[in-house]
């Protein structure tokens, strides 16, 4: 609806490990305010025991977790880093994420639900003030008592509607502006009108008068527009995302000298440096140096890749072991990165048409609402014989009856109480409508890497190593900052294993770390290197003396992936694997999650168009993605799911964001946007029922506000009663 | 009926009084949190003021 416009975000972000650069980008604040996703946080023990030691942390000042977002905000020195905070946490036992620092765009969102809700109590105080003197109307005050009554209410409902009634006002200002007709042009019309109808006959002493049917329509809708817009609150467009993720300035070389420039201004056949720990900038061709690069972002990959001369990179990926020379092939909106960011921008807007059921609803509804009461003042007009102010009061009568309370409410109370339910396993809900999307889902693609497995590796066979060896593999891992190394001296350190001491300890870029122990010389790195058969798993080698011995590796499976993929089974979904990492690895992981249906070695657009193959053959598809490889897949599928720890861009592509590091919740989410689906469609035909009976009742002139009243609340009441329900 | 011009004004009055109530609590941010607030009244730390909230949050 109209509020699509303002998308701010507020899904949890997670320091994605290769933007160390990034993060030295950003520029500490004077007085830094952090916030962060606590997913695990559920009982006042939480809130004591995150509160109190992070108030002993030193550079504190204060902290708070809000236990209903489950999110934590901390107020810092800044030199305090979020990774301290989140590893403090982490030893707590409560798992957390980073969440976007604009939190500019942040507040502006809570002051905009504020301002709703400010008018939703403000609208209800009005509404009981006037009903208690609408009562004593019903019960049968007359004649002068009645019309002081009637001004009164008059009185109070004339400010609250000017006051409260300003979100549909301008809402059907625009439209029309606009030459649209949406829900609130009749609505305001039937507001304004009624309002002026009503006064007019208060001050001719007059029967009828419905500022309390005024004030209640106004009430309900607003409920309605406030669970809609908190529904709706975490959006964001993936697309900008996407290049905010392109490294802005490169280095340059020209004539032996380094220059730092703007990537917008190299051009094809510019040399530029590539420092170990930085990101590519361009696409290119390696002209002088070795490394190895991580591709995981881009292809999925667990293993870095060797790159030395005559390898071509791509921009994004990011640069390990040693410094490279690069040589320009495509720069800024020719790289690989930016054509992927148009591709997201493609699939996005091609999502952006799905118009929801309320939507449908809204639209077919909208004109009968002014038609009919047109046609009721024609028709009474014509029978009575020229009685305008007994047709205008049948008019109006019908015009308030048919105005859509309980359709206002019909969903947003159903969406809410889902995602409310959703959040509370762990899954956050980005968009309202992808619970209607979900709920059509017919077929499961899911990622390997990141996704079902965690995306680190873990080392597997550190028992059948003695003890000094494992010593020295400590003190050689410790000194690179290569992915399996990390891994290896994290998995040591936890082991209480202390470092051997080395002699002459030095990397060798793209290779491995060599040093001097007992006056043997020492090697951890890959298999010829170091002089060793290699194994057909990922691992790494180490020699001392002669020699040599493997540490293998394996990617650890996300909690969860085994329960998701049998319950996904059960409920008779097709599920696939389709993965940028080699085919043994891909094949290891289908067979051992029962999954038939794999793909190996995707390209990000081959994702993407294998969805769009399943899409075409009229499939609807959910796809579950982290990487910035999944992120076209992730716009083109009907409906996306990512986890916490996904890049940014994939989860600002994705409609849901698991928020723990359990996958089971995909399942659930399936099984609830059912029955989600289920309770909309019946809201929507109660309200239907509703206005088929009512209206006849109306456009004949039986109608009285106590009619109006009472079907308004009725109605409104059962569909939030059935949208609570929900399990 | 003459009593009905101390009843209106009084129930128009108390009225207004539940309203400025609500919007008081609304600045002061009570309904951020509706969750958390329930479970801190289980730690004796709060027993004698709420926790503050900063003005951004």
């Amino acid at each position: 609806m109209s509020d699509t416009a303002f998308r701010p975000s507020a899904c949890p972000a997670c320091s994605a490990g290769a933007a160390a650069e990034d993060m030295a980008a950003r520029a500490p604040l004077p007085d830094a305010r952090l916030l962060l996703s606590v997913p695990g946080a559920h009982c006042a023990a939480c809130i004591a025991n995150i509160e109190r030691d992070l108030a002993k942390m030193e550079g504190v000042n204060s902290a708070r977790l809000n236990l209903t977002l489950k999110r934590l905000s901390v107020d810092a020195a800044p030199d305090i880093e979020v990774s301290d905070i989140i590893a403090r946490l982490e030893r707590l036992g409560y798992e957390a994420h980073e969440m976007d620092a604009s939190s500019l765009s942040m507040t502006a969102t809570e002051r905009q639900g504020r301002d709703l809700l400010m008018r939703v109590g403000v609208s209800g105080f009005a509404m009981m003030n006037v009903m208690l003197l609408s009562v004593a109307v019903w019960a049968g005050a007359e004649g002068p008592t009645r019309d002081l009554f009637h001004l009164v209410s008059a009185l109070i409902a004339i400010p609250t509607v000017a006051f409260a009634g300003q979100p549909f006002f301008r809402n059907a200002w625009k439209a029309l502006r606009a030459g649209r007709m949406d829900m609130d042009a009749p609505i305001s019309f039937a507001i304004i009108l009624t309002l002026f109808i009503s006064l007019y006959e208060s001050l001719l002493s007059g029967e009828h008068a419905y500022f309390e049917a005024v004030v209640m329509l106004i009430f309900f809708l607003l409920v309605g527009r406030y669970l809609d817009f908190r529904a709706r609150a975490a959006a964001r467009s993936a697309a900008q995302e996407l290049a905010a993720l392109e490294v802005p300035r490169a280095t340059r070389l020209l004539d032996g000298q380094e220059q730092a420039v703007n990537v917008a201004e190299l051009a094809v056949g510019d040399v530029v440096l590539v420092r170990p720990g930085g990101r590519v900038p361009v696409d290119g061709v390696v002209v002088q140096g070795q490394s190895e690069i991580d591709r995981s972002l881009l292809t999925g990959e667990t293993l870095p890749v060797f790159a030395t001369l005559g390898h071509a990179l791509s921009a994004g990926e990011v640069n390990l072991t040693g410094p490279l020379q690069v040589q320009v092939a495509a720069a800024g909106k020719d790289s690989s990165l930016h054509r992927m960011a148009d591709l997201v921008a493609n699939a996005e807007s091609a999502r952006m048409r799905y118009t929801t059921i309320a939507e449908r609803a809204a639209a077919a509804y909208a004109p009968t609402i002014p038609i009919l009461s047109l046609a009721a003042f024609i028709v009474w007009y014509w029978i009575s014989g020229g009685d305008l102010r007994l047709s205008m009061n049948i008019a109006v009568a019908s015009l308030i009856i048919t105005c859509p309370c309980a359709l206002g409410l019909a969903v947003p109370a159903v969406v809410t109480s889902a995602s409310g339910k959703l959040f509370r396993k762990g899954l956050l809900i980005k968009d309202g409508s992808a619970l209607e999307r979900l709920a059509e889902v017919d077929t499961v693609i899911l990622d390997k890497t990141g996704t079902l497995t965690m995306g680190t590796p873990v080392p597997t066979n550190l028992d059948q190593h003695p003890v000094d060896a494992l010593q020295v593999a400590l003190a050689l891992a410790e000194a690179s900052s290569h992915p399996l190394a990390v891994a290896l001296a994290r998995a040591l350190q936890q082991r209480g294993i202390a470092p051997a001491r080395l002699q002459e300890l030095q990397e060798q870029s793209g290779y491995g770390v060599q040093g001097v122990w007992h006056g043997q010389t020492v090697r951890l790195g890959r298999a010829d290197w170091v002089g060793a058969t290699p194994r057909s798993v990922t691992a790494a080698y180490l020699t001392i003396g002669g020699a040599s011995r493997a540490f293998t590796f394996a990617d650890q499976l996300r909690p969860g992936a085994e329960t998701v993929v049998q319950a996904l089974k059960a409920q008779g979904k097709a599920v696939r694997l389709i993965s940028g990492d080699v085919p043994g690895a891909v094949r290891d992981l289908a067979a051992r999650l029962g999954i038939d249906d794999w793909q190996a070695g995707a390209l990000p657009q081959d994702k993407a168009s294998a969805i769009a193959a399943l899409q075409a053959q009229g499939r609807k598809v959910l796809m579950v993605g982290d990487g910035l490889n999944d992120t076209v897949a992730l716009s083109q599928a009907d409906v996306s799911i990512s986890p916490a720890s996904a890049l940014d861009a994939a989860r600002a592509a994705s409609d849901m964001v698991l928020l723990g590091r359990d996958l089971s919740p995909v399942a659930d989410a399936l099984r609830m946007s059912k029955t989600a689906l289920r309770r909309i469609r019946e809201n929507l035909w109660q309200s239907a029922i509703y206005n088929i009976i009512f209206v006849p009742i109306a456009l004949f002139g039986f109608a009285t506000p106590l009619w109006a009243a009472f079907v308004m609340s009725i109605s409104s009441i059962s569909v939030t009663l059935n949208a609570l329900r929900l399990k | 009926m003459e009593v009905l011009a101390i009843l209106i004004p009084a129930s128009l009055f108390l009225g207004l009084l539940g309203l400025a109530a609500f919007v008081w609590t609304l600045r002061k941010g009570q309904y951020d949190d509706p969750e958390g607030d329930s479970q801190r009244i289980l730690d004796p730390r709060y027993d004698d003021k709420p926790k503050p909230v900063s003005d951004e949050n």
